[in-house]
């Protein structure tokens, strides 16, 4: 967009952008009017204690929130400048963003089946054009060498690991612009989660990833943004390396990311 | 350290009451086969001396006192048949939309109203019904179709409910995975949801083919008659619009409305539909296990 020969803030492309975002369900309201953005090829890391609203702003994004029919939402999501709200296609949205869900959930099909279902469903059936597919998003995943000789064994007969590995190939099996990763690892073993990390810093490179964790450090280690998000209102977002490096704006944030509550 | 595990008198007496009360449930448990065991048994005494084939595949002779029961035999199996075709698409239909599809607004609560209450109307609320609908206002008559029909409207709220019950068993995670790859809510209950619930739904539709083969009423407003002539073991003797015997009500026939029937004829006609009652019972539950064992998680 701008001509800027040097890297300055004019060229950030903001792949999300929420604005003046509310969410109730019922009555209750969960997210009380918060504003963001999202940069095109940054991970976002979003922290915050449990029923901060993290998993519903996520549910905003790709309009998965509207199979909850008590949840009502007012302000924008935009996501490539469009508002999510106004797309005709919203299975179109959904594949534009991959969604990693809390507990590792392999569909009840072959683990080929897994990876090809999006395509599928996008109207991808030609074997020769779903293979590259498969494969691409397993080794992205870091799981082909395990099952690249049983791809046709079943999804739910892997490990916890392997799984959530499987959902993330899944998740990534749609080409999307954006992967959002809720609470990933808290289901599986450090050191998967370590690969699955790994995983992350490779993908960066392509792909804009926000991070939704209840590890701070998880969070410090990956994000080269870190929003913390309580109680429904966005405390402070700002750079991880402020937001950990004690000079934080907030003392709350100062509290939360050290420790000494949440 | 020896007595530290050793019993001391509040547990022995646990370990009383437990042994009792375990005794008392298994008791109760072991009686339900009394009963079961009792009525086979006597029916199959009783019924004896005609048991055979012949007494499946032949025709009632002599005025009914004689002979077997091949017409109401077949009868039985064409109405329980034809009702099964209309109701279960019909409930498998409507229980995925109400599952899968329906948001919660008034008029879906009005359907689930419906359904549970349809299904607590008695039977001979339903034959009345079909004999005003069907027979009369539809004008197919005193027919195989009315009384199908019956028989349909009357299995067709418990298997919506038998139906509604084995899709929600499939964990929700599965279809949220589906929906977040941008599949739609019938590709996620085709690829997913329907091949994991099938078996739940298949045995909740062939319980119900017990219920409707045993039903009197309905068919006695509606379409099973007293006598028809078929021959012997005719496995088409009748058309839709043809009025048809009935195990049901051949047995009700036999017991009360004929004179000097010979003694085994209805305890021999009762084992033939309770043998395949239980025959079909079995068969739902051959299928689940088989289904059971392919399930995927």
């Amino acid at each position: 967009m701008t001509e800027s020969p040097t890297p300055s803030a004019n060229d950030i492309v903001k792949e999300v952008e929420v604005s003046g975002l509310r969410l109730a369900y019922g009555g209750k309201e969960v997210l009380h009017g918060i504003s963001f953005d999202v940069y095109r090829n940054e991970i976002l890391a979003v922290i915050g204690p449990a029923q901060s609203g993290k998993t519903s702003m996520l549910r905003c994004l790709n309009r998965t929130i509207d199979f909850t029919a008590s949840a009502s939402v007012s302000g924008s999501v935009k996501v490539g400048g469009e508002d999510v709200r106004k797309m005709s296609d919203v299975f179109a949205l959904r594949r534009r963003i991959g969604m990693v869900a809390p507990l590792p959930t392999g569909l009840p099909l072959s683990i080929y089946d897994n990876v090809a279902f999006a395509p599928r469903c996008s109207g991808v059936t030609r074997k020769a054009d779903l293979e590259p597919v498969v494969e691409k998003c397993l080794r992205q995943a870091a799981l082909w060498d395990e099952v690249k000789d049983r791809l046709d064994s079943l999804g739910t007969a892997l490990s916890g690991g392997q799984q959530q590995r499987l959902t993330i190939a899944r998740a990534l099996s749609h080409r999307p612009e954006i992967l959002c990763l809720d609470e990933f690892s808290i289901a599986i073993d450090p050191v998967t989660t370590m690969r699955i990390e790994d995983v992350l810093k490779e993908l960066r490179e392509e792909i804009t990833i926000i991070l939704v964790t209840n590890l701070t450090q998880q969070a410090r280690r990956l994000s080269d943004r870190t929003m913390f998000l309580l109680e429904g209102e966005i405390v402070e977002i700002d750079a991880t390396d402020v937001i950990y490096s004690g000079d934080a704006k907030s003392e709350k944030t100062r509290d939360y990311v050290n420790g000494v509550f949440g | 350290m020896a007595g530290r595990f050793a019993k001391t008198p509040h547990v022995a007496r646990k370990e009383i009451a437990e042994s009792i009360a375990r005794g008392i449930f298994g008791l109760m448990s072991a009686a339900m086969i009394l009963p079961l065991v009792l009525i086979v048994g006597y029916l199959v005494v009783r019924a004896w001396p005609v048991l055979s084939w012949e007494f499946l595949l032949d025709v009632p002779k002599r005025g009914m006192t004689d002979g077997g029961i091949w017409p109401a035999f077949v009868g039985t199996l064409y109405l329980v048949g034809i009702s099964l075709l209309v109701s279960t698409p019909i409930g498998v239909l409507a229980a995925i939309y109400l599952n899968e599809y329906a948001k919660d607004n008034w008029f879906n609560r009005l359907v689930n109203l419906a359904v549970i209450n349809l299904a607590g109307v008695p039977s001979i609320v339903h034959a009345l019904f079909g004999l005003g609908a069907f027979v009369y206002a539809a004008r197919f008559g005193y027919s195989i179709l009315s009384a199908s029909l019956t028989l349909a409207i009357m299995t067709l709220p418990v298997i919506i409910a038998s139906t509604r019950e084995a899709l929600a068993s499939v964990p929700m995670a599965f279809r949220e995975a589906c929906w977040n790859v941008g599949a739609t809510r019938w590709q996620t209950v085709r690829a997913v949801v329907l091949p994991n619930s099938i078996s739940g739904i298949l045995t909740g539709v062939i319980l119900q083919v017990s219920r409707a083969a045993g039903e009197t009423a309905p068919v006695m407003f509606t379409g099973a008659v007293f006598f028809k002539a078929v021959e012997r073991g005719d496995l088409f003797p009748y058309g839709l619009t043809d009025q048809c015997m009935a195990l049901s009500m051949h047995l009700y026939t036999l017991a009360t409305q004929v004179p000097n029937v010979k003694e085994a004829l209805p305890y021999a006609t009762a084992v033939v539909l309770l043998g395949s009652v239980l025959l079909v019972n079995a068969t739902a539950i051959f299928v689940r296990i088989w289904l059971r064992n392919r399930k995927k998680w």
